[in-house]
């Protein structure tokens, strides 16, 4: 399968993936099955948009307002950065005119 | 990504092992010969208190293992304590008897992920390693049943000369389950591993072969299912980081509730386990005896001792250093710097060469295997 995202994708965090606040080393952690991930904030921003109803074109733009940056520059780097977790299996999504999870 | 999960000197993952009950006798196991009994396993309330201190450590991943974990009647509620206090679940079972029932009760209760260990890709060859007629369909009935509920699930099998020729067939039924991620484990020597050796050992030419096709699977399967490969130490080059180096990642708690840095730590003689009955795990953690033996480098012999690896595998393993060469601080032989590794390389060859052994299976009152561990070098 590519790696098949694109602004259209509507992207969720599968079951067996979740968000967890590490109290004890102060940080945020995406844990998945034998793997943890330490989240750096812009990691953890787009993570946290992530909600199985916002495409990333919406999650883009969200960003693009809070930072006031350049939306096309950040809808790249989160089409980038989501693509890496759908390869690890950690991430599924909708593609646009499709049912399919990859 | 930045770095605060290995940094910390707090541990990340804990290996609750509720029992060493199992309706299998796989040969390659790697519980002890010794397996500990019903009687002196921890009941629900002790291992509540421990999953709840264990979170309170910093512990993200629980592995609920065994030994069989859904042969303990309580193993939805331990479940449901893992989520209630936050720690991620890992099922790590057989499938066998009464695992397909329990299922839908553990989704209930929080249970996040469950890996699912299978023998080969057929049937007949399946049941024959696992020495039970009828596992393999029950495994897949289990598997198909984990799919059906939602559940993230990992296929892992134990690879030996009795089934090194059909990786390719184990991915594939891997992915035909729904699988998203699949161990590939070449058996690692430990336990009845250890007893059973030269039955399991594979030659050189047929370790090289499957890791080549694992790693051109790995490109071809892509986004569909993630491979992971345990080497086989006897043919490495450089030994693994056992645990994520001794005391820093993990701890590992018994049946009947010692804690240890490894799970074959209690091979080595000399060593006192703490448990959790006298001991909250922070204590056990910080100062426990045996896990302060091979913490750090300070204890580590030549070559390991002026290496620039040594912070990186940490030696490689303690268990496997006095297994093979009678001193558990010793390097690795897996690691081509150590004296002993043109021993085990030899040792490895013979083994893989010479007929095939009948396996001695794994039960209760194990004599009949202990003597065999002497005989095998
Ligand atoms: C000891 S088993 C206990 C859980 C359960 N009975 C099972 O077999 O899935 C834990 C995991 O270790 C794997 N395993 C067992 N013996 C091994 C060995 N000698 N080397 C590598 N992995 C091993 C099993 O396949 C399983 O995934
Ligand atoms: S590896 Fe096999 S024998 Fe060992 S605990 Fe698991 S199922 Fe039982
Ligand atoms: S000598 Fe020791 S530290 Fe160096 S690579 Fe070998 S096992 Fe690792």
């Amino acid at each position: 399968m590519m790696r098949g995202l694109s602004a259209g994708s509507i992207p969720h965090l599968p079951r067996g993936v979740r968000l967890h606040h590490d109290m004890i080393r102060n940080t945020h952690v995406l844990l998945a099955p034998e793997r943890a991930f330490d989240l750096d904030t812009v990691a953890l921003e787009v993570l946290m948009l992530v909600d199985g109803r916002r495409s990333i074109r919406e999650i883009a733009s969200d960003l693009a307002a809070r930072y006031d940056a350049d939306r096309s520059v950040i809808e790249a780097d989160v089409i980038d950065m989501l693509n890496s977790l759908v390869d690890r299996r950690i991430l599924g999504a909708l593609s646009p005119g499709s049912d399919q999870k990859p | 990504m930045s770095d605060a999960l290995n940094d910390a000197l707090t541990p990340i993952g804990l290996l609750a092992e509720l029992t060493h009950r199992c309706p299998l006798r796989c040969p390659y196991c790697s519980n002890p010969v010794e397996l500990e009994r019903r009687s002196s396993e921890l009941d629900t309330a002790t291992w509540c208190r421990v999953l709840s201190e264990a979170a309170a450590l910093g512990v993200l991943h629980v592995h609920l293992s065994g030994g069989e974990p859904t042969a303990r009647s309580d193993i939805e509620t331990i479940t449901a304590h893992c989520a209630k206090v936050g720690l991620y679940s890992n099922l790590i079972t057989s499938g066998i008897g009464i695992a397909l029932e329990k299922l839908r009760g553990l989704v209930e209760a929080g249970l996040d992920h469950v890996q699912l260990s299978i023998q080969a890709a057929d049937a007949a060859r399946a049941d024959s390693i696992a020495h039970l007629k009828g596992a393999h369909d029950q495994k897949l009935a289990f598997a198909r049943h984990v799919i059906e509920l939602d559940l993230p699930l990992t296929i892992n099998a134990v690879i030996h000369r009795g089934n090194i020729d059909s990786v390719s067939d184990i991915l594939d039924l891997a992915v035909s389950l729904g699988a998203k991620r699949v161990e590939i484990a070449h058996t690692q020597y430990y336990g009845w591993a250890f007893v059973n050796r030269a039955a399991l050992m594979p030659t050189r030419a047929e370790v090289d072969r499957s890791i080549a096709l694992v790693e051109a699977a790995r490109e071809q399967l892509q986004g569909r299912i993630v491979i992971d490969l345990v080497v086989p130490d006897y043919y490495a080059k450089y030994p693994k980081a056992c645990a994520g180096g001794w005391g820093r990642r993990l701890m590992n708690v018994s049946p009947s509730g010692k804690v240890l840095p490894c799970h074959a730590a209690e091979t080595i003689p000399g060593l006192t386990f703490w448990s959790v009955h006298d001991h909250s795990l922070a204590d056990i953690w910080a100062r426990s005896p045996a896990f302060e033996a091979f913490r750090g480098t300070a204890w580590m012999q030549e070559p390991c001792r002026s290496c620039e690896r040594r912070e990186r595998d940490w030696g490689g393993c303690r268990c496997q250093a006095l297994a093979l060469t009678g001193n558990a601080a010793s390097t690795d032989p897996a690691c081509h710097l150590s004296p002993h590794h043109s021993l085990i390389q030899t040792l490895a060859a013979a083994e893989s060469a010479a007929p095939s052994p009948t396996p001695i299976y794994r039960g209760f009152g194990a004599s009949a295997g202990r003597q065999h561990i002497g005989e095998t070098a």
